[in-house]
């Protein structure tokens, strides 16, 4: 039976994905911007943060809608509180993605690095993360969003490895303390983008298989009911 | 920004689908049906369910219209035999006797039952209602007899709002307190088990709340079957909800698990009203 719900949950789902879109154009934007030191695709950022903002706000209220109006069960509620708790993911995402922009403003108005050290591995590995996660959400593919969390430790490898490099590099110019401490804030977001996108799969893996898979919660036994 | 798929929402099977009943602990089980098969005439209402029912807990029978969940419930008080050309196969244990073993009379009284529609007995005063059970069974003694009204007004929940009209006729009550008379009634004649049939699908929101309240309490006393065609209602009261289709039990789990994962593809699609 195709009911109306049906099709509220349909529209939730994407206006999530616009949102979700938006959000990794933004970490797209702000990463790149990086890359090439364009200051046009940092800008770009802060413009679309209001976009992000403004869903984050409608899709709040489309979910207090639906959990006030329909009562959802078993799966359909699985889905709605995984949508709210990705629609708060993303929104953090946004913000992260303005912090890296304003490093990345800040990193233009000094002389160019010779090297960003791990930063353009630990771009591509978040991309790839974020996508994924996205990606498992609109496909509804837990396999997928298993995939993301298992990608998670090479993010926290490499930011370690930053900020050793980091230390490393002011120990031999310390005339670059700056430019040393916006590349640890920009390694230390994009590892927070990557906690998120991890997030993010957890919450696909809950909505597909009804399992709870964060902090390693099936081991632990911490479910009691299922 | 990128193109995304079209977006799709299908339902993934579990891995692994875990046997029916698993939430449903094994000890203190008050009801005990095996195998039983209900039937009308040729036509096989129910077929072989298997089901415990642990004392002391609220079961929610849940399923579309002819699923055979009425069916099931009165062949547990044995008032499916009351219509001509029926018949029930299986087994129905309470406290582990076969309840088609004993009398019937005996495991009505044990097994009490209350319906869709209130329905007192419209010659009678309230007090008469909830008497009358007691007077059947042979009891006559005045100061007993009141002293087991009051308490089963109180247990249901009404004493305070007829405690100074228990010689006015029953039908005067409202559609909510006429329902809990009649849950006054059923145990007056002090029983184990409550069946109840869609208890609360003729009251308004008020009384139906004042009937789930009630059925909180009276857990403690007693074990409750309830029908129910309001899921919201099975949600909230019940420990343990069986899904019924086709007149079999296609899933029996703890509530909680029934509306928030259930394990069967098609409970899934009942509760969430994709059935059909």
């Amino acid at each position: 039976m195709d009911r109306h719900f049906q099709h509220e949950l349909e529209s939730l789902k994407t206006i999530l994905i616009k949102m979700g879109s938006i959000v990794e154009e933004n970490i797209t934007n702000a990463l790149q911007a990086l890359l090439d030191r364009n200051e046009s695709l940092a800008q770009k950022v802060f413009e679309n943060e209001e976009r992000i903002n403004t869903l984050e706000i409608e899709i709040d209220n489309a979910i207090i809608d639906l959990l006030a109006l329909q009562q959802p069960v078993a799966s359909d509620l699985r889905f709605i509180i995984a949508a709210q708790k990705i629609n708060n993911d993303l929104e953090r995402i946004g913000d992260h993605a303005v912090n890296i922009a304003e490093s990345d403003l800040n990193l233009l108005k000094m002389k160019p690095l010779d090297t960003l050290l791990e930063l353009p591995k630990m771009v591509v590995t978040t991309k790839i993360m974020l996508r994924g996660a996205l990606d498992s959400f609109i496909l509804l593919d837990p396999k997928m969003a298993q995939t993301v969390l298992e990608t998670d430790d090479q993010i926290d490898n490499l930011n370690r490895s930053m900020t050793t490099e980091v230390i490393e590099m002011l120990r031999a110019d310390k005339r670059s303390i700056e430019c040393g401490l916006e590349l640890i804030r920009i390694s230390r977001n994009l590892e927070r983008v990557a906690d998120i996108a991890t997030n993010i799969a957890e919450d696909v893996i809950f909505h597909t298989q009804a399992r709870v898979v964060k902090h390693h919660a099936e081991e632990k036994e911490l479910i009691q009911t299922r | 920004m990128r193109d995304y798929p079209g977006t799709r929402q299908t339902f993934i099977e579990m891995d692994t689908i875990p046997e029916n009943g698993k939430g449903i602990p094994v000890d203190h089980n008050k009801i005990v049906a095996e195998k039983v098969s209900a039937f009308f005439g040729k036509v096989q209402a129910i077929r072989d369910i298997q089901i415990n029912i642990p004392e002391n807990s609220i079961v929610a029978i849940i399923g579309p219209s002819g699923c055979g969940k009425s069916t099931f419930l009165r062949s547990i008080n044995r008032m499916h035999e009351l219509i001509h050309g029926t018949r029930v196969t299986g087994k129905i244990l309470l406290d582990g006797e076969d309840v088609y073993s004993l009398d019937p009379v005996l495991i009505r009284k044990k097994i009490g039952m209350v319906f869709q529609k209130p329905n007192p007995f419209p010659t009678m005063s309230i007090f008469d209602n909830v008497a009358a059970g007691l007077r059947m069974g042979g009891t006559h003694d005045r100061k007993n007899i009141a002293e087991v009204v009051e308490r089963s007004l109180q247990q249901a929940a009404l004493w305070s709002e007829v405690k100074d009209s228990l010689s006015k006729s029953g039908v005067g009550l409202s559609g909510g307190q006429q329902q809990r008379l009649c849950i006054a009634r059923a145990l007056a004649v002090n029983p184990e088990v409550l069946l109840m049939d869609e208890p609360a699908s003729a009251l308004d929101p008020i009384a139906t709340a004042k009937i789930e309240e009630l059925l909180f309490e009276l857990k403690k006393r007693y074990t409750i079957v309830i029908v129910t065609h309001n899921m919201q209602q099975a949600a909230r009261v019940s420990d343990y909800t069986a899904f019924f289709y086709m007149g079999e039990l296609i899933e029996y789990d703890i509530t909680k698990k029934i509306f928030t994962a259930p394990s069967i593809k098609q409970t899934e699609d009942y509760v969430t009203g994709r059935f059909g």
